[in-house]
């Protein structure tokens, strides 16, 4: 229990950095109505760009910066892998995904790993948020807010903000017109291939900015780091829906919700390695099967236990 | 307003599925033009309408609307131009988004999309005022899902959107059948009264052939996929039901009044 207790800020600021992920595939799969599973491969773009900017000295905002363009980019060819070329959703995004892969290794020199050396003094000052703070902070050695949570919590508010902000524009509720109904938003002269390119591109900046986030934090970048996100994020999309979803209607409360969803499924990952002695390579099967039941009860729900249907039309119908 | 010349279309070519939907129809309508458009199923009249809106893009002939020609124009270009109500009142409008949300984003038709505020204050004032004239109580939930609606509400919605910014070109694809008779008569009536208000140039599918009598200043019949009838004026205004009936077995050389086209 106490090494629980322990490894718990670690848990949550994990699940606050997975949850800038989930928030990117709220974008696609709630909003777009799109599954992308370009998510896998951007991710660890995101974490490669930034680790190899990092070690070439570049400023730590910037190489965020790049590492959200790069996510850009992953996105844009998704998008018009789907729209240009009239390949359907999810086959785009396994393909780009998968071409991905050899990117990623490229511009991590042909390495599988690349790490930051954190022993070194100067690359731990530099650094915005690494696993060390975190106890760090609990010794008193730095001020709480150099903690990951907070510095990530950060983030997270100003990510919800800016699309709290978009999606509430012309163009955003263009984007989400598109999701709702493609046959509307294109009577009402909407050009659904734009919006969706866009949607799948800013969803991917956001994958790769939390990629670029995980891998400061844990001070490395791996090929297969993103192996599996899309699920992560399915789980906190879904997880954050089903505890939230009574308390919170507004979107930027429906954001906050995917985040918190993520952490919720970190600490119980956390959980259930601390208090079990299970294999950590039971660990995907795991997540699977979280999120296969998840997916399962509203749909049984709907079918079984649905309230019967009032007959008759509205009175002012 | 509306120009058609000669437009074909045939789906699915070269397969066992194969069917010629539109075999050189041509259609010219003025400004304010009111026409309803009668036939039974399989005629072309859906057709039609999707080959004027740019659902896909024609085998032969052109289109024009108000001068410009849209023949090679996709969907959403030629959005700028036309207004539309679908059959099915879940196409029409976007359920998860607010009543409010919906009409502004009707009301940017045609125009592009920029980063300002995608409902401006000034502009919930508007809508509140126009949904008061659908008479549905719709004008007090403005912020209220669409998809919490009834059918009938979300096709006044639907009609409400098509119309916020004048339409040089109004589609109505029988907008009332899914409807219950009641309802599909307010709706009708709410066209009808919106049609008049703006003079607009409107082309109505029916299924109903009293409604393609009543309303409108000139009724269209399609048959395999061609315009096999056009009156108008006052020749329409005399029209009975069994003239059209009659009418339609000359037209299509069958003495057998068509029950599908009857009972619709």
């Amino acid at each position: 229990m106490g090494s629980f207790i322990g490894a718990l800020p670690g848990a949550v600021s994990q699940g606050l950095i997975w949850g800038i992920m989930a928030i990117g595939v709220y974008i696609t799969y709630k909003i777009l109505d799109v599954a992308d599973l370009t998510v896998d491969g951007s991710f660890c773009t995101g974490g490669a760009v930034f680790v190899m900017l990092f070690a070439a000295q570049v400023p730590v905002p910037v190489a965020l910066l790049a590492a959200f363009g790069a996510g850009l980019l992953a996105g844009l060819a998704t998008g018009l892998l789907h729209t240009f070329c009239g390949i359907p959703a999810i086959l785009s995004g396994i393909l780009t995904q998968l071409g991905l892969w050899s990117v990623n290794l490229a511009i991590m020199g042909m390495k599988a790993n690349v790490s930051i050396n954190v022993n070194d003094e100067a690359n731990l000052n530099r650094l915005w948020v690494s696993l060390r703070f975190v106890s760090s902070v609990a010794d008193g050695k730095m001020p709480f807010y150099r903690h990951p949570i907070v510095v990530v919590g950060v983030f997270t508010i100003a990510v919800i903000a800016v699309l709290y902000w978009f999606f509430g524009t012309e163009l955003g509720s263009a984007l989400r017109a598109t999701g709702a109904n493609g046959n509307m938003a294109r009577a009402q002269g909407i050009n659904t291939n734009v919006t969706k390119v866009l949607g799948l591109m800013i969803s991917n900046g956001l994958v790769a900015l939390s990629g670029a986030l995980l891998s400061q934090y844990q001070s490395f970048a791996d090929a297969s780091m993103g192996r599996g996100a899309i699920v992560i994020g399915l789980a906190a999309v879904i997880i954050g829906e089903v505890v939230f979803s009574r308390l919170f209607r507004n979107f930027a409360l429906n954001l906050l919700a995917v985040s918190f969803g993520a952490i919720i499924y970190y600490v119980v990952i956390q959980a259930v390695i601390s208090l079990s002695d299970i294999n950590t390579n039971y660990l995907k099967l795991i997540s699977a099967a979280i999120v296969a039941i998840f997916l399962t009860v509203p749909y049984w729900k709907g079918r079984f236990f649905s309230k019967p249907v009032k007959r008759g039309g509205a009175a002012n119908a | 307003m509306l120009d058609v010349k000669n437009i074909y279309k045939t789906f699915n070519p070269g397969t066992v599925n194969e069917k010629t939907a539109l075999r050189g129809v041509s259609l010219h309508l003025e400004d304010g033009d009111f026409v309803t458009v009668i036939g039974g199923n399989g005629a072309g009249k859906s057709t039609l309408l999707n080959a004027v809106a740019g659902t896909w893009l024609v085998d032969e002939g052109s289109i024009s609307i108000g001068g410009v020609d849209v023949t090679h124009l996709p969907e959403h270009k030629r959005a700028k131009y036309i207004g539309r109500v679908f059959q099915d009142p879940m196409m029409g409008t976007a359920a998860t988004m607010q009543i409010e949300e919906n009409l502004a984003l009707a009301a940017r038709r045609g125009k592009g999309r920029t980063l300002r505020r995608g409902i401006a204050r000034e502009e919930r004032e508007n809508y509140r005022e126009l949904l008061k004239i659908l008479d549905l109580g719709l004008e007090d939930r403005l912020t209220t899902k669409v998809g919490l609606l009834s059918g009938g509400q979300r096709q006044a919605l639907t009609l409400l959107m098509a119309t916020l910014q004048r339409p040089d070109l109004l589609l109505l694809d029988e907008h009332t059948a899914a409807l219950d008779p009641k309802t599909a008569a307010k709706v009708l009536d709410a066209t009808e009264r919106i049609v008049n208000k703006d003079k607009l140039t409107t082309l109505m599918i029916t299924h109903n052939m009293k409604d393609a009598i009543i309303h409108g200043n000139r009724l269209i019949m399609m048959y395999d996929g061609q315009i096999v009838l056009d009156i108008s004026g006052e020749d329409k205004k005399k029209l009975t039901v069994e003239d059209l009936l009659a009418k339609f077995g000359q037209a299509t050389g069958s003495d057998e009044a068509d029950d599908k086209l009857l009972l619709g």
